[in-house]
């Protein structure tokens, strides 16, 4: 089967782009909307056919799901130093061309709806179109060079949707912060890749993740401070990824990147771009797993486990929606990180790596489902303050329904997709380490219950007296609510073992019942202590939070993460490092061309005064030149 | 052959004349007097060429020649010379050479 077809998936969305951002004056934004539109509905149609003939069709070869490389020489350096380009179709591969096309469709349907009146509407799909592009180059990408050109590209798509509405300062600042802490992460990352393509022998995943490669085999033979310098660079590499995936403690840029309009949070800060980095790590996982015993992976799996309860802790305070959502798409992330760093590799032991592609999917899902729905409530009441809102059931029932389902599928309430994709990373995680498995509990009792604060907060509580009376959004608007809402409730029914797994094998993955129970058993005490607190208005929170004192304070002002970046930044980098810097080359290296400049100007000033005008002078001088060249002359050859 | 006049009186006269040309011309602050003594390095220098070419070369007339191109030469240069103070004159109402330096630096 010949798969190069899949190569128009990332190029429609491309020539999508071109053409909005070209005639970004010159086209209707009724028109653009349907551009963008259609063209997102052609990938999503290539997507799931693409998916539907390799996991239907010719994906499988016996037992093993194969890989198809269709690849171009790109830059030709020497004979064995070369890139390539390409698409690179395997099981997480197509995977995520489901989910990106998926979310990128329902966000360009909703967009349509959301974004109307506004006067950057086309820039808007233009952008969002780049961003598709880039999501599924990266998605697509055959080697390391490749997924890293595609990286920085979704880089500069969110930086641009974040900071859309460009004349409020806090979204330029925010972009700023976005693109400046994730770019700061993609150095260790390019290291990583140059350390891993020096020491490997090459950029390609099939050669690198090949079990009988050079790389996993002979890991041992280069160490550098007591670790293999495989491992070095799977960290860097992993310092990356955890960048653009808003690990701790490189997570600072994403509550502020809600300053975006909502369904770029949707898409790129909740559903695709960041997951970005759990991508990574899986498409390396063979690499994770085998060099030096897993070393990395350990690393991965306590930076995954520690942002999940982080994450989780401060999300209970905040009182921005999106903030809120952005914190459990941290949390989330960290999860699927913590999946991961648990697994083993083959057959039943890769239920760690199945189930956090599992989670990633069911993620993607529901908190695309829940960004929209904060959207539409934003788009009804014009504000994020979960202060202003209260009893909005009444007035938007479609959202307030699917709000619910989202809710529950994150709760992970039994017979949502969440319950099972969270079922399966707590057995992994139970399997092969308490501790995580204790972290990865406590973090789904706190998920429940933030969740439910804002549902309580949002549909429920206190009955808001609305300057103007809310409404529910348009067709547009509810249409991908309430598919998403769908898919939240049937993704978790879709058997994640059979098609995506470590060792590319099918196996079966049964519902632990104990393990189960536990987990819901603690999300159900998260949802009853929320409705207690938060279904009737009451000061009870007040109390609670009072009672937990400055640790509360703590959590809502982010555990000043922001304030300890700013002191290293502001105090410590510009006054001690860059200011000398500076003064430097102010001084010294502008003073010494300042000089140079100087003393020519100074100079001509001087010797300006010969060119006099005098025709007598130049006579003069020239006679004198005469007589003095006819006395050397006579010197010379007369005497 | 003049005689009783060697070559050297007769070249210690140009030479007199050149030099009183020569200081002439950076001297003077009148641009006519400072043709005038334009005119005498070209007189100085056409004495030599007919003196040298007699008492060197008596059979070839080359220098003789040469100082009645000098002449004519002088003369095209002197009418455009003096076109040129003309015009000067016209545009600043003088001939100093003085007034002539509003073209420096």
């Amino acid at each position: 089967m010949d798969f190069s077809y899949t190569i128009l998936i990332p190029l429609i969305p491309l020539a999508v782009f071109l053409l909005l951002g070209i005639n970004y004056n010159r086209i209707k934004p009724a028109v653009s909307g349907w551009i963008g539109s259609l063209g997102l509905l052609v990938t999503l149609v290539l997507s799931y056919y693409t998916a539907y003939q390799y996991f239907f069709v010719v994906g499988k070869i016996g037992d093993v799901y194969q890989s198809f490389a269709t690849q171009w020489r790109w830059m030709n350096f020497t004979d064995t130093l070369y890139i390539d380009m390409g698409v690179l179709i395997d099981q997480i591969s197509v995977m995520m061309l489901v989910v990106v096309s998926t979310i990128s469709f329902m966000v360009h349907l909703y967009s349509r709806g959301y974004m109307k009146g506004d006067p950057g509407y086309t820039k808007f799909f233009a952008f969002l179109s780049l961003f598709t592009f880039s999501m599924m180059g990266l998605v697509l990408a055959v080697n390391l060079f490749q997924i890293y050109i595609f990286w920085e590209l979704v880089g500069v798509s969110s930086f641009l949707l974040i900071g859309y509405y460009y004349t409020k300062p806090s979204a330029i600042a925010a972009a700023k912060k976005a693109f400046i802490v994730t770019r700061f992460a993609d150095l260790g990352f390019l290291i990583g890749i140059l350390i891993i393509g020096y020491y490997g022998g090459s950029y390609d995943f099939a050669v690198l993740t090949d079990l009988e490669g050079s790389v996993i085999t002979n890991w041992a033979s280069t160490s550098f401070m007591g670790l293999s310098v495989i491992t070095w660079g799977l960290l860097l590499i992993f310092m990356g990824g955890a960048g653009k995936s808003a690990m701790f403690p490189l997570h600072i840029w994403l509550p502020d990147a809600m300053e975006g309009p909502t369904p770029v949070s949707a898409l790129i800060h909740a559903a695709t771009m960041v997951v970005a980095g759990v991508y990574l790590v899986a498409r390396l996982f063979p690499l994770y797993y085998f060099v030096e015993d897993g070393y990395a992976l350990n690393v991965v799996a306590w930076v995954g486990a520690f942002s999940a309860l982080f994450a989780a802790i401060i999300a209970l305070t905040q009182n921005d929606i999106k903030r809120v959502l952005a914190f459990s798409t941290m949390s989330q992330i960290g999860y699927m990180m913590l999946a991961l760093g648990v697994s083993g590799y083959s057959g039943h032991d890769g239920l760690g790596y199945m189930s956090s592609m599992f989670h990633l999917f069911t993620h993607a899902m529901f908190k695309g489902l829940l960004f929209l729905g904060a959207g539409s409530i934003i788009h009804a009441i014009h504000s994020n303050n979960l202060q202003d809102m209260g009893g909005l059931r009444k007035y938007m029932p479609i959202t307030h329904i699917t709000f619910l389902i989202a809710a529950l599928s994150i709760a992970g309430f039994p017979g949502f997709a969440g319950f099972f994709s969270k079922d399966e990373i707590l057995v992994a995680a139970f399997e092969h380490n308490k501790l995580i498995y204790i972290i990865g509990v406590l973090v789904a009792g706190l998920t429940a219950f933030y969740m439910f604060r804002l549902y309580f907060g949002i549909f429920w509580g206190k009955d808001t007296k609305y300057e103007h009376k809310p409404h529910e959004s348009p067709v547009s608007m509810t249409f991908p609510l309430v598919f998403l809402a769908f898919m939240s409730v049937v993704a978790g029914y879709i058997h994640f073992s059979e098609y995506v797994t470590a060792d590319h094998m099918s196996f079966e993955a049964h519902l632990n019942y104990p393990l189960a129970a536990i987990a819901v058993g603690v999300g159900l005490l998260g949802i009853l202590t929320a409705f207690v607190f938060y279904k009737k208005p009451g000061n009870l929170p007040e109390k609670v939070s009072k009672g937990f004192g400055s640790l509360y304070h703590w959590a809502y002002d982010k555990f000043y993460f922001d304030e300890l970046y700013l002191f290293i930044t502001k105090e410590i980098i510009f006054k001690r490092i860059s200011a000398p810097f500076a003064w430097f080359d102010r001084k010294v290296v502008d003073g010494t061309m300042n000089l140079i400049g100087n003393s020519t100007v100074a100079g001509s000033e001087k010797i300006k005064k010969i060119q006099s005008g005098r025709v007598q002078d130049y006579a003069f001088a020239f006679i004198a030149g005469v007589v003095v060249l006819a006395m050397i002359f006579i010197y010379k050859w007369i005497i | 052959m003049i005689q009783g006049i060697s070559i050297y009186e007769i070249l210690t006269l140009t030479s007199a004349i050149f030099f009183i040309g020569v200081y002439g011309f950076l001297t003077r602050k009148n641009l006519i007097t400072m043709l005038l003594s334009i005119e005498l390095i070209l007189n100085a220098s056409a004495i030599n060429f007919v003196v040298i070419n007699k008492y060197l070369f008596p059979d070839n007339l080359q220098g003789v020649f040469f100082s009645v191109f000098i002449v004519a030469v002088a003369a095209a240069e002197t009418a455009l010379a003096v076109a040129i103070v003309i015009n000067l004159y016209k545009q600043i109402a003088s001939v100093e050479v003085k007034d002539t330096e509003i073209m420096k630096y």
